[in-house]
């Protein structure tokens, strides 16, 4: 299948993201037919099967997201989500500020800014479970952490501060930004739990 | 996860941060009312500081660092990151916002400088640096002593936007300039523009600067802050231009949507009606020499 991915497009880093999924899909052989584009009505929407919300800051992505006319369709997208950081405050449940109108898509309760401020940002090499090559180096920027996560959630990573990582139906949160470094790994699986597979040469 | 293996303070945590302020707007606060209404008005960060740069320019004197119980009110009434400015060169003021728990130092024209040789060696701190630039070499002088963001100095405190404009399209038309330049010649325009050859490789590789690059000094009204995006610029401050307005709300609401829409000129004049009195602008060309902000640090 090919892949037509949409990146949240009203503020944040979104032209990493739309650089690493492109990187991603060029290592699974993916041609010029699967696409990575930004998005930012519901019209664009309609046209993805898969979409990241990328980092950026939760309360203005929150808020935007509300004027462009976007919450309603984002919590019916069919296809999956790829969030990170500030994306990932978005997909809660629920989250620790009344300003944050969450998309309910993960059942999660999610803290912002749970390891400090700007100072207290980090990079650190993370064990993944479930995946080959080793630990995952992540870039950790005023992250938040999910405190609780139901049945339906499979946890991929924790940390003495909450879970970064996690799955719920097609959709993966991070805490941390994959988009910022060259490891495709995380890509790379949400696409194949999506059906979005490498094509062999 | 050992703690003696994580890593604070890097360089890619510093630009990370920067980036994740890309198409957003970032408001000049003197207290923790202010910074309030502008986190409400969807700004991705604030901007502590004793003054708005337009009283700075009235009541004249040393510009310095703001009180740090100010600072401090200031990170406890919002959620957003909080950033601060410090004088050009004064490093001790830096490292003071460092431990205040500031997220970004902005090393800033508008305070009055501390050195008139040598700008902050930001390398040696854990937090990201912002800075002002009016060209490319500059820009780039910036980021090579460790600055993970950039900002187009313009002409702080006028209200004007002329030279925010001069200033952005002497970056994005030097980057562009460069494409039809071979090596040898990059190499030589580098040491004309007096900046790293590496970093101006990179600017030509990657058709942009290495790092985020915002607007700054004159914006005050939506149209403004939308024509420094289709300019080029990844965000925006805006400094005087929303607390020196006749309503603070309205124009910072007004401000954040038309950066979100910098391309629609419909939402452009839909949050532009009835915003009251943009703050009132000076002629840039009518101020002394000594009123120039954006020649100091170079």
């Amino acid at each position: 299948m090919d892949a037509k991915i949409g990146v949240l497009a009203l503020q944040g880093n979104v032209s990493e993201h739309i650089d690493a999924f492109l990187l991603a899909l060029e290592r699974m052989g993916h041609g010029p037919s699967s696409e990575v584009f930004e998005v930012r009505s519901p019209a664009h929407l309609a046209e993805c099967n898969a979409l990241a919300l990328p980092g950026g800051e939760s309360t203005t992505i929150s808020r935007l997201i509300d004027k462009n006319g976007l919450y309603e369709p984002l919590r019916s997208f069919r296809g999956g989500i790829f969030a990170t950081c500030a994306g990932m405050v978005l997909m809660a449940t629920r989250v620790d500020d009344s300003r944050i109108h969450p998309l309910g898509l993960i059942d999660m309760a999610v803290d912002r800014n749970a390891f400090g401020r700007q100072r207290e940002s980090f990079e650190a090499d993370i064990p993944m479970d479930g995946m080959d090559g080793g630990p995952f180096h992540a870039v950790f920027i005023r992250a938040p952490v999910a405190t609780t996560a139901g049945s339906a959630v499979r946890v991929l990573a924790r940390v003495p501060q909450g879970i970064v990582a996690l799955e719920q139906r097609n959709h993966m949160a991070l805490s941390f930004h994959p988009e910022l470094g060259s490891d495709t790994r995380l890509h790379q699986r949400f696409l194949n739990r999506l059906g979005i597979a490498a094509i062999k040469k | 996860m050992k703690l003696e293996e994580l890593r604070f303070g890097t360089e890619l945590l510093k630009r990370g941060f920067a980036s994740m302020q890309k198409g957003g707007v970032i408001m000049d606060v003197v207290n923790a009312e202010q910074a309030k209404i502008a986190e409400d008005a969807g700004a991705v960060a604030v901007m502590s500081l004793e003054r708005v740069p337009s009283d700075i320019r009235k009541m004249g004197g040393v510009a310095r660092m703001a009180d740090p119980e100010k600072v401090l009110e200031i990170i406890d009434a919002v959620s957003i990151p909080v950033m601060g400015k410090v004088r050009i060169g004064h490093f001790v003021e830096a490292q003071v916002l460092e431990v205040l728990g500031v997220d970004m130092i902005d090393e800033s024209e508008v305070l009055t400088p501390a050195d008139e040789q040598y700008h902050i060696d930001k390398k040696q701190f854990k937090v990201p640096f912002v800075c002002g630039a009016r060209d490319l070499g500059e820009a780039l002088r910036r980021i090579n002593e460790g600055a993970a963001m950039i900002r187009t100095k313009g002409e702080a405190g006028t209200g004007n936007v002329v030279e925010a404009v001069r200033h952005m399209r002497n970056i994005m038309g030097e980057i562009r300039m460069l494409r039809g330049l071979d090596k040898q010649e990059m190499t030589d325009y580098a040491r004309e523009i007096e900046a790293p050859a590496e970093l101006v490789f990179e600017c030509a590789e990657r058709g942009r600067l290495p790092v985020v690059n915002f607007s700054a000094g004159g914006i005050a009204t939506p149209s403004d802050a939308a024509l420094m995006m289709q300019l080029g610029a990844d965000g925006v401050f805006v400094g005087s231009g929303i607390f020196k307005s006749t309503n603070p709300e309205l124009m910072a609401k007004a401000i954040v949507e038309a950066v979100n829409h910098f391309d629609d000129a419909n939402v452009i004049a839909k949050v532009s009606k009835g915003l009251g009195d943009a703050m009132p602008g000076l002629d840039v060309h009518k101020l002394k020499d000594d009123e120039v902000l954006q020649t100091r640090g170079r």
